[in-house]
């Protein structure tokens, strides 16, 4: 049945996802990073008593607001679409998603709710210490927010912590702390909250240097500056290490989208980095994949096999390792994987069988293998290879996720610079003489949100064909809904979303114009 | 209230009722929640659901 629907179905719920995810990340990382910047300016504020300090916290406050108030909600939207358009992967996956959806509303998004308002109406309302706790909290509570979403974002990467039943055909979370302390959710929370300061800091920064270029507000542009220079080059130094450790994990854990990452088809020692290449398709073939080689690469020798193994001897896996196998390095064989996944979906369909005729002591039996531990590790896991068809399916897009990675990487690098020269500049006294720089800041303002995009394009294509890891295809994930309802929704969202966002811009504009209330 | 501050609580409010009145009721109804009662209905036809493609891949091989 999975096998006849409308592959147009599954390519339209996954656009329409697509474009609700990349729209509500257009808000989250600005929501997140600036209310660290404001807590610390507000911070400042109460110290000294000085009330530029408040000016300007009030000012960026203001910005604060109406991203805030414009992008929430939108995160539900993807809720909707998983009830609706992803009926069989929201049920599979069960209290595993669930849980931590259900403290990030209970917990965390109250706590946020709650002390915005405060935040926001209590100016002069409440004393200057409970305002300053007010703006911490909601900081911490945006924060808090994004680690239970991004726990059950890297369950879908790495599966921990739980058994699958098959009488209610869910999963059932058994350890709460293996899913919470799941590798990949630690690298995720850390590498994705701080590029959301990076990216909160750049826009205070690009924006702080308009007003140097256009010579008004100099004072709340240089403090302002001093701030997101401060905060931004930490958080760019952070964003690079939790970045380098995440893609160790990756390499680990999800060893096909780290070859994807690399465009590496032969594993190798002393593997080179690829500092920026060009890929080219060419005649050769894995199955009816086409291999991509690079038209033109500069790379570091060694480097990618120190960073991934800890010296140039040490092995990176290539895709061909994962298709055909390798069994000097113990790489289970894409073939060797469909056939235990075949093997455990028959025991599911046995399992039905027993069920529809009442067969209590087969049903039982197989129960009791769903809990044993060997065929859990050895064959359950590998369960979504049964409705893989061909080994070469496995592979996600190698061109996608090797620019989206290397982009990635090279703006990473540019806002280290970006904000080191700014500190550089405006330590030396010199900021508002060097116009050309002003105008770097300034257009580098969307870069950090191209990145971050690229980031999540890495994550959930790089997956591909998986929607949870190994365990179940996108395919088998989606609701045999009309693909005609799909298309209007998404061509609603987009108006919808378009509407929204030029709303956002124009307010936003006209306030960054206006300027603080002197 | 400040004219930003207008704008913004219509934007939240139209918003909120575009998602919440038009596109939950009309257009995002809960799949399982709206075509099976129980939630042994529900496991039954996800359990189909998943099965069914191997008994199409023992058809199609």
């Amino acid at each position: 049945m999975i096998e006849n629907i409308d592959l147009s179905l599954v390519d339209w719920s996954r656009a329409q996802f697509a474009l609700t995810a990349v729209y509500h990340w257009l808000f989250v990382p600005l929501t997140l990073g600036l209310s660290f910047i404001l807590a610390i300016m507000e911070t400042i504020y109460v110290k000294t008593g000085n009330e530029e300090w408040r000016q300007i916290t009030r000012f960026w406050m203001t910005l604060f607001g109406i991203n805030f108030a414009i992008g929430i909600a939108t995160g539900i939207i993807l809720e909707f679409e998983f009830g609706t358009n992803w009926s069989n992967y929201s049920w599979f996956v069960g209290d595993i998603f669930g849980t931590p959806l259900a403290v990030e509303g209970i917990l965390a998004f109250f706590l946020e709710s709650t002390f915005v308002a405060v935040m926001f109406f209590g100016w002069n309302k409440v004393s200057k210490k409970f305002h300053l706790v007010s703006t911490w909290l909601v900081a911490v509570g945006a924060t808090l927010s994004a680690l239970w979403i991004l726990v059950a974002n890297a369950w879908m990467q790495h599966p921990v912590g739980m058994i699958f039943n098959p009488e209610t055909a869910r999963n059932e979370m058994v350890n709460f702390w293996a899913v919470l302390f799941n590798q990949v959710a630690v690298d995720k929370f850390l590498h994705t909250v701080s590029s959301g300061f990076l990216l909160a800091s750049m826009f205070v920064l690009g924006i702080s240097a308009w007003y140097l270029i256009s010579k008004r507000e100099e004072l709340l542009a240089k403090r302002s500056i001093l701030i997101a220079g401060v905060f931004g080059l930490l958080s760019s130094l952070l964003v690079a290490f939790t970045g380098d450790q995440s893609a160790r994990t990756v390499s680990k854990i999800q060893p096909v989208k780290f070859a994807s990452m690399e465009a590496m088809y032969e594993g190798k020692t002393n593997a080179g980095l690829i500092a920026f290449g060009i890929l080219k398709d060419t005649e050769k073939k894995i199955g009816d994949k086409t291999i991509k080689e690079f038209a033109f690469k500069i790379q570091i020798p060694g480097l990618l096999s120190v960073l991934t193994g800890g010296d140039k001897d040490s092995y990176v896996q290539g895709l061909k390792d994962h298709i055909s196998g390798n069994e000097k390095l113990g790489i289970t064989s894409t073939p060797e994987k469909m056939q235990r996944g075949k093997f455990a979906m028959d025991v599911l369909t046995s399992y039905k069988r027993a069920r529809l005729i009442n067969d209590t002591a087969q049903i039982s039996a197989i129960k009791g293998v769903f809990k044993e531990q060997d065929f859990r590790d050895k064959y359950f896991r590998y369960f979504g290879y049964a409705s893989v068809d061909k080994p070469e399916d496995v592979i996600p897009n190698v061109a996608v996720s090797f620019y989206s990675f290397h982009l990635m990487v090279v703006l990473g690098f540019l806002f280290i610079m970006i904000f080191s020269v700014a500190l550089y500049l405006l330590f030396k006294g010199t900021l508002s003489d060097n116009k050309w720089f002003l105008w770097i800041a300034l257009l580098s303002i969307p870069l950090p949100y191209i990145a971050s995009e690229l980031g999540w394009l890495l994550t959930e294509i790089g997956r591909q064909p998986w929607i949870i890891q190994d365990m179940m295809t996108v395919s088998q994930a989606v609701s045999q809904i009309s693909t005609g309802s799909v298309i209007t929704t998404f061509i609603l969202f987009a108006v919808l979303f378009t509407g929204l966002l030029i709303s956002e811009v124009s307010i936003l504009l006209k306030q960054i114009k206006t300027g603080p209330k002197h | 209230m400040s004219d930003w501050g207008r704008k913004v609580w219509v934007i939240i409010i139209i918003k909120l009722f575009i998602m919440f009145v038009i596109l939950k009721i009309f257009f995002f109804q809960d799949f399982l929640y709206k075509n099976y009662h129980t939630d042994k209905e529900r496991s039954e036809h996800v359990l189909n659901q998943l099965t069914n493609s191997s008994d199409n891949h023992d058809r199609k091989h």
